[in-house]
């Protein structure tokens, strides 16, 4: 599979930090996600010698994306490292590294690429601690540029969060902004339980503020989900690339003078199901947006939990606005399919004026 | 004709003392009357299920035996019982896993140097690499020894991990034990070629076609490949030709794929006789020292059966406490839910 069109992606993202060193005080900085990962990545490498880093591209190259951008050269081709080109493989010897004492980084390079490995991912990665009484922990944090939005090739937009969410022993985590990228990669990647690090690719260009010494200001745990706008009419639940757009929407519907809340889930699981109760009881509406499709996708979780806790206060049923339950389009179609702004707007717009009776 | 590229000798040991071939032979017996007494305790209803490995002992033993537990790691399938009783694991915790007790078995891998119990065909193939691999970064001289069959040969996973093996250089020794069978499936239909070993030349990974019911050759064999692991050579490849003498299980049933005859032409020589007339033939051991070591093997055996049947369930609560480090609160709240609802608290 060529990749040669989103190597040309890069060339739109701003180089000049690219490798920011884990030496640099600043406390705040403006950078992009691809920027914020690196970094964290950084960080984790010179803080825990046994961390290792390793995938297709990700030493010389720097990754097709240029997360690991400068890390092999930093760190050293022990460290990070270039597998041969076989997914299984590169999962398989993530559990053989954890077993002797390292904490294995993998990269699959695509969302799409995660599918060959999904026997060492479902039947081995995830249930080794199980299966061995908790005598064999399995440390390993899987990056997987995730998610639409970039005109890809076929397989190089898929939405996988439901699919591992439903994996007993695994755990989901998506970051929406280079805050949250740099902050929830580096606490997924000191964890002792494996950790499925969904990155949203169409996101990784964007800049925004990154405060290293905080992650939350307002005190929040970094297992849970995330107020990013406050509102009193409906709760938009998003993660991923779908939160900016739900800050956008509820821009927008302010002018009509609807107060939407925005809450960045950030974990899939587990589910800060407390967040979302908080939210709702006070909103009364909750509409939840996600790129994957309609069917089994996680918008029916979240619906539930809204459901069980919220039921006595809710004024509409959840309403979800997700992609369809077709196989992902390709880039031409990849607007139609992805959840826009109007078709959020309409979601919001049946929970609001939905009538008793 | 197979064209496998030659181990590197040196390193190996010399030939095999008494002692050791009496202590062979000894784990042969406990071995082999361990497996056949577990099909009876399936049929007497002490275990739900078991998979034999009768008529693969030589081949267990005999690779077992070369393992150094202070710095190798194995990797085992889910028919490795001569291996782990070999290795010195607790037979019961090992057991446990044909109880339905725990999946993986109750011994701990860690410090067992066994890998829990594997059901996934080729599943721990790959692990092995990725644990070798970790031996080289850390400058460390173990060895992985992986076990799979011609059957798991055909898995995608095998190649991957014998690709990965020769590009990284990686300590592994692949164990294939060729038993003709994979469930109903014979060799022929498997195994394109009709060597596992002729395949690791394509990897530039050097190989062994050896006698795999000759305990003695199985051995030598297994050492030689470790001393080449070890000196930094790369990964190594034995394929042991034996026979599944038994059923793939016991809820298999071979009478539906291949006759008596069949059986008896394929299995040939038993390889815990083979030893005994060599042990024999060169004055080594004679029929009191076969009769003791029947006899130790039979205590053993009562032993095992013993802890075996004194095995009570796991706690329920183990279902939810062993599946992270740090647990969730969704799975806590599972976990009470199953307590308040449940009468085994």
């Amino acid at each position: 599979m060529s990749n040669s069109i989103l190597e040309g992606a890069n060339a739109t993202g701003d180089d000049t930090a690219t490798n920011t060193a884990a030496d640099s005080p600043a406390p705040t900085t403006v950078m992009s996600m691809q920027q914020a990962l690196n970094r964290a990545l950084d960080e984790v490498l010179a803080d825990n010698p046994k961390a290792v880093i390793f995938g297709e591209d990700c030493g010389r190259l720097g990754g097709v994306f240029r997360i690991t951008d400068g890390l092999q050269a930093k760190h050293g081709a022990q460290r990070v490292f270039d597998t041969p080109l076989a997914e299984s493989g590169i999962l398989g010897m993530s559990v053989g590294l954890a077993m002797a004492g390292f904490h294995p980084i993998p990269e699959v390079q695509f969302d799409g690429f995660a599918y060959p490995a999904i026997n060492q991912i479902v039947c081995q990665i995830a249930r080794m601690n199980y299966r061995s009484r908790g005598t064999m922990p399995m440390p390993i944090t899987l990056r997987v540029p995730s998610f639409g939005g970039i005109r890809a090739p076929e397989h190089h937009g898929e939405s996988l969060e439901a699919l591992f969410a439903h994996v007993p022993g695994l755990k989901v985590v998506s970051p929406s902004n280079p805050h949250e990228a740099y902050h929830l990669l580096k606490y997924a990647a000191t964890r002792p339980d494996p950790v499925i690090f969904m990155e949203p690719k169409s996101r990784y260009w964007q800049k925004g503020e990154v405060d290293a010494a905080t992650h939350d200001a307002g005190g929040g745990s970094p297992t849970g989900a995330k107020v990013m706008r406050e509102g009193r009419h409906l709760t938009l639940v998003a993660w991923g690339a779908m939160v900016s757009r739900c800050l956008q929407v509820a821009e927008l519907a302010a002018e009509d003078g609807i107060d939407i809340e925005v809450l960045d889930l950030r974990w899939l699981k587990p589910i800060d199901a407390e967040a979302l109760t908080a939210s709702v009881r006070k909103t009364r509406r909750a509409v939840v947006v996600h790129e994957a499709p309609l069917t089994s996708g996680l918008g029916a979780e979240v619906a539930q939990l809204i459901t069980q806790s919220c039921f006595d206060t809710l004024k509409a049923a959840v309403e979800r606005v997700t992609g369809f339950d077709v196989p992902y389009p390709s880039g031409d179609l990849e607007d139609e399919y992805i959840p826009n702004i109007d078709r959020i707007l309409f979601g919001i717009q049946r929970v609001l004026e939905y009538k008793r009776g | 004709m197979d064209t496998l590229l030659p181990v590197a000798s040196g390193g190996a040991a010399g030939p095999l003392t008494a002692d050791e071939l009496r202590e062979l032979y000894s784990l042969m017996v406990a071995v082999r009357h361990l497996d056949t007494s577990a099909i009876a305790w399936q049929r007497q209803g002490i275990i739900p299920g078991y998979a034999p490995e009768l008529g693969q002992e030589a081949a267990q033993v005999g690779s077992g035996y070369a393992v150094d537990t202070t710095r190798d790691f194995v990797f085992p399938t889910y028919r490795e019982m001569g291996v782990a009783r070999t290795m010195g694991v607790d037979m019961v915790a090992y057991m446990s896993t044909h109880k339905a007790t725990w999946h993986g078995g109750l011994y701990n891998p860690m410090e067992s140097r066994l890998a829990p119990i594997q059901a996934v065909v080729a599943g721990s193939v790959l692990h092995a690499v990725g644990w070798a691999h970790g031996q080289t970064l850390d400058q460390q001289d173990g060895v992985a020894l992986t076990y799979f069959g011609d059957g798991a040969s055909s898995q995608g996973d095998v190649h991957e991990a014998m690709n990965f093996a020769a590009v990284m250089k990686a300590p592994v020794v692949f164990f294939v034990q060729n038993n003709g069978w994979a469930i109903s499936v014979p060799t022929e239909r498997q195994v394109a070629g009709g060597s596992v070993a002729a395949r690791a030349a394509g990897y530039g990974i050097p190989a062994l076609k050896i006698d795999g019911d000759d305990v003695v050759a199985v051995l030598e064999a297994t050492r030689r490949a470790f001393a080449h692991a070890r000196s930094g050579n790369g990964p190594v490849l034995i394929e042991a030709m034996t026979y599944r003498r038994g059923p793939h299980s016991t809820s298999d049933d071979p009478g539906r794929y291949r006759s008596l005859d069949e059986e008896r032409d394929g299995a040939g020589i038993d390889p815990l006789e083979r030893l005994r007339q060599r042990l024999l033939a060169e004055g080594i051991a004679d029929e009191a020292f076969f009769a003791e070591a029947l006899a130790a093997a039979k205590a053993e055996e009562e032993q095992i059966r013993t802890g075996i049947q004194a095995l009570g369930s796991r706690p329920g609560t183990e279902m939810f406490d062993l599946v992270f480090q740090e647990t969730t609160p969704a799975l806590q709240a599972q976990a009470a839910n199953w307590r308040e609802e449940s009468e085994h608290v």
